[in-house]
């Protein structure tokens, strides 16, 4: 499997790390882990970074994930990168608008690993 | 218009319950014992998200400095000692996946009533008072041997 570069977008830190460790456990090889606080933090790396997946939180301070994922289609460097949101708003809702403005999965906090590599897994292998 | 779901005292508890064993159990690895009514001496970490739409409350999350530091070892496997300095972030976020699995629940209520951001207030000369004059559902758990409180007010 291809060597990836992540970029893990959440409020806590503490779930930035537990996210990377599902990945990794997930067995996923990560090359290099990319993180941000919210949406427009994440947008501004993206400016002057390409990485290969993008794990995202919906709820968070300054710019929310929903609004991350409209607004990343005007990024050159994320064209194509595909986009999972992880979030405790699970609502039917949350989940159309996710897919509808461009995430490709939804996973829904608490998450298992078996639930990260079940979602995640079937997108990295497309990108090899 | 969406109104609250109408489920009984007793539901709204279990359900709460079910909520904060699932989420220890699936994101911290380990189990809540139970526990009964304690003095509030030593809580030291209060960790609270607010619920608006078709419910309107708070839900907190409430122990001492010890248990806020195991919960941030076990969320990150990290040793208790080099924990202590994420406390604070893994109990807002054990707040949040508590609040966000309980509504998520509740049929029609994940779409219909928004999170807030969490908020985590650190010691304990404070004194909280609720506009609501509803009690509030409480749990009362053990964790490492150790008093864990969570309680949701709900506004009418």
């Amino acid at each position: 499997m291809k060597s990836l570069r992540a970029l893990i977008i959440d409020d806590s830190s503490v779930m930035r790390k537990i996210v990377e460790r599902s990945l990794r456990q997930a067995g996923l090889d990560l090359s290099e882990v990319k993180e941000a606080g919210n949406g427009a933090e994440a947008l501004a790396l993206l400016a002057n970074t390409t990485v290969d997946l993008i794990l995202c939180d919906i709820n968070m301070p300054v710019m929310d994930g929903l609004e991350f994922v409209k607004r990343l289609k005007g990024i050159a460097n994320a064209k194509g990168v595909p986009v999972i949101m992880i979030t405790t708003e699970g609502g039917e809702t949350h989940v159309v608008q996710a897919l509808s403005a461009g995430a490709c999965g939804y996973i829904r906090k608490p998450f298992t690993a078996d639930q990260i590599k079940e979602h995640i897994l079937p997108l990295v292998e497309g990108l090899k | 218009m969406s109104t609250a779901p109408e489920l009984s005292p007793d539901k709204w508890l279990a359900l709460l319950e079910h909520s904060a064993h699932e989420v220890f159990d699936i994101m911290l690895k380990t189990k809540l014992e139970p526990g009964g009514p304690e003095p509030a001496t030593g809580i030291e970490f209060t960790a609270m998200v607010g619920l608006a739409g078709i419910v309107c409350g708070v839900m907190s999350i409430r122990c001492c400095h010890e248990s806020a530091t195991h919960v941030a070892s076990a969320m990150l496997g990290l040793p208790a000692k080099d924990a202590g300095e994420h406390a604070w972030d893994a109990m807002g976020e054990l707040a949040n996946m508590v609040a966000g699995n309980f509504k998520n629940k509740i049929d029609g209520m994940s779409d219909k009533c928004l999170l807030s951001v969490p908020t985590v207030i650190t010691g304990a000369d404070y004194s909280f008072r609720s506009i609501s004059e509803n009690q509030p559902i409480e749990l009362w758990f053990r964790f490492h041997g150790k008093a864990l409180h969570i309680a949701l007010e709900i506004h009418p």
